[in-house]
């Protein structure tokens, strides 16, 4: 009697024990689901400012090296309360204020020589234009980044704020 | 005289207010003289803005097209009087927040020369439904209950079959408004004809004509129209005088006992509702060739001296309505747009009048706005709400900002009656707060979806530059394993010419 009980008792250990064991490797690892979590909170302006190349490589070195949550400036404080909800972290001020009002990039189209090093910055590509054409930004479509500002020669790309 | 039928749907809530309506219907609908200039928004109905095919200096004529219409939701403008073209330029307009807008604005000739009918009027029963709702479209004629929806796109929500009964607003619960009143009175015959049109445009076969039973001359003069047309198809329902039974799935409520569900259209319960200006507008339109160039709007309240409804060209401005209207009293304060529940209090009589220009309001004082107290959640609110929403829960989230809670308790639902204003014992502004609320998501909504491009764009860039990447890379193995495949033989092709020379 005692044996059935513990025959009984030990398959069924067995069995969840394989079942827990296969839908851990099989199954993607919970890690990534984070990264996605996170990357659906922050604004994907994909502006760099948080010194990684996009929205999604931040939320890559938030969940596996533990890169501060503070580091989007146009997430602004509501993204860095979102973040430490979902990752148990504590809420910290943002390293770099946030900015005030939504912006797109403008060019003056006058100025412009068609150089192309705006739209090649752009990581939305949102700049329309071919070598030695006139470009433009697709308004619509700017995140509002500045990352097409800097690289412009002749100077002729401005923030201004959309109403 | 039909036995009120107060028996079909129920409606929750809502408020019996002193109607205020009998200072304005003493007299007929008098029509406003042609105005010096005259100020066309390009604007005046929901969707994007019309496209002006006309250019500064040029003499247009009444009737004549000025800007068409663009995009999916649209509405073409036309001109209300002959005269010439002086400017387009951004003008103030009766919009919520009192801004500008771009404007067409014609100096009048005084002639009112209209132009000739671009095409012999047609029989519109031998239209097929498409063409018809397709004419209808260029009439520019939009919803003229308020919402200003363009009416043949509402109408081609017919054509997925969906829809089996039209149902013709007639009530106009909002205190001092009588406009629709008195153009039943007084256009009833038009009307029935705009229904029948719309019933064709649709190919349905039921009509169901809401009105209050407060209105005795406008149900006599229906019921005479309908006895001439003798159209067993249209059915005139009175219900009883109950603010908001006006609005649209409140009507339908009432008269169909449905209810549209939340977020949900009229057409989920196979109902279109048209308002009774729309019907005489695709009457005039359609039957006599004029399209949607001027409407009836009631000018009333204790700050005129003389209040009646009139019919005013679109475009003309405000202050020459109230001059019709006798005048300002010494004692008017405060100029509103649309009804004293729902209408919007604007600082300039300048402002034209455009399709949704419905009711004029001046009034000696401001609806009195006393100190706001904390909410003691007695529940008047709710008992009044014609939604059955819980608008003191709402008013809580709403402080809290907790959007996903008030997108729970139905937010988007609210009609902003401003029921619950009336009978809130602490003088909350909940339909202010609820206005607010509304804004405040939609621009959070906005701004995800943008987030949500902006993810999309990034991703493909990525993959985009990766590829690029690649292409290079194999092209320049390409290059590297050409060079040495031929390499050898071409040094000596070339040494071979080289010694050739030389010799």
């Amino acid at each position: 009697m005692i044996f059935a009980a513990i025959t009984t008792i030990s398959l069924i250990a067995l069995i969840a024990g394989l079942a827990l064991g296969f839908a851990s490797r099989s199954l993607p690892p919970a890690e990534n689901d984070q990264v996605e979590q996170v990357n659906d909170l922050l604004p994907q302006t994909q502006c760099a400012q948080c010194g990684y190349p996009g929205c999604r490589p931040y939320a890559q070195a938030v969940v596996e090296s533990g890169e501060a949550i503070n580091l989007c400036p146009p997430g602004g404080d509501a993204t860095v309360e979102k973040l430490a909800t979902l990752l148990g972290r504590e809420v910290i001020p943002l390293a770099k204020a946030a900015p005030s009002r939504r912006e797109v990039a403008i060019i003056d189209e006058s100025l412009c020589i068609g150089c192309l090093h705006c739209r090649n910055a752009c990581p939305v590509d949102a700049i329309f234009g071919a070598q030695t054409l006139m470009h433009t930004v697709i308004e619509s479509e700017c995140t509002g980044c500045e990352l097409c500002v800097a690289p412009c020669p002749v100077d002729c790309i401005s923030m201004q704020a959309v109403a | 005289m039909s036995a009120p039928t107060f028996d079909l749907g129920k409606l929750h809530g809502g408020m019996r207010l002193e109607a205020r309506k009998s200072q304005s219907t003493t007299q007929g609908i008098r029509d406003v003289p042609i105005p010096k200039q005259l100020i066309i928004p390009l604007k005046q109905h929901v969707g994007d803005e019309a496209q002006p095919v006309i250019s500064i200096g040029e003499r247009v004529l009444k009737g004549q097209l000025l800007a068409e219409h663009y995009g999916s939701l649209g509405a073409p403008v036309h001109a209300s009087s002959s005269g010439k073209v002086i400017a387009i330029e951004p003008s103030p307009v009766t919009r919520r927040y009192g801004d500008k807008a771009p404007c067409i604005i014609i100096e009048t000739d005084g002639e009112d020369q209209a132009i000739e009918a671009w095409e012999d009027p047609v029989d519109y029963r031998e239209l097929d439904p498409s063409s018809l709702m397709q004419k209808i479209l260029q009439g520019g004629i939009v919803g003229l209950g308020g919402a200003v929806f363009p009416t043949a796109q509402k109408l081609m929500q017919a054509t997925s079959g969906e829809i089996e009964m039209l149902i013709l607003n007639g009530v106009e619960c909002e205190p001092y408004i009588s406009c629709d009143d008195m153009l039943m009175r007084e256009s009833a015959a038009s009307i029935i004809s705009g229904a029948r049109i719309l019933m064709h445009a649709m190919s349905i076969e039921q009509c169901l004509f809401g009105v209050e039973s407060d209105k005795p001359e406008a149900i006599r003069a229906l019921e005479d129209a309908l006895s001439t047309y003798d159209d067993d198809r249209v059915v005139l329902k009175q219900i009883p005088t109950i603010y908001p039974s006006g609005g649209e799935d409140q009507l339908i409520q009432l008269l169909t006992n449905r209810e549209v569900p939340t977020g949900g259209l009229p057409s989920d319960v196979g109902c279109l509702v048209q308002n009774v200006g729309t019907a005489a507008a695709v009457h005039d339109w359609i039957v006599d060739g004029q399209p949607l160039l001027s409407r009836i709007t009631t000018i009333s309240g204790d700050g005129v001296l003389n209040p009646i409804n009139v019919r005013a060209r679109l475009g003309t401005p405000i202050a020459d309505l109230v001059e019709a209207a006798g005048g300002y009293t010494d004692r008017a304060e405060v100029l509103i747009i649309g009804g004293p529940m729902t209408g919007k209090s604007i600082s300039t009589d300048e402002v034209p009048v455009v399709k949704a220009t419905n009711c004029v309001l001046v009034l000696s004082e401001a609806p009195s706005r006393e100190r706001e107290l904390p909410c003691i959640r007695c529940g008047e609110c709710a008992e009044v709400c014609p939604v059955n929403l819980l608008p003191q829960q709402l008013y809580w989230h709403a402080c809290a900002d907790n959007e996903d809670k008030l997108r729970e308790f139905g937010l988007v639902d609210c009609i902003e009656c401003g029921c619950c204003d009336l009978v809130c014992p602490s003088h909350i502004p909940l339909t202010y707060d609820f206005r607010m609320a509304k804004a405040r998501i939609r621009e959070l909504e906005d701004e995800k979806a943008r987030a949500e491009r902006a993810r999309r764009r990034f991703e493909a860039r990525e993959q985009r530059l990766k590829l690029e990447e690649r292409e290079r890379a194999e092209e320049l193995q390409r290059q590297k394993d050409r060079a040495r495949k031929t390499g050898k033989a071409a040094i000596a092709e070339i040494l071979k010419r080289k010694r050739k020379k030389d010799d």
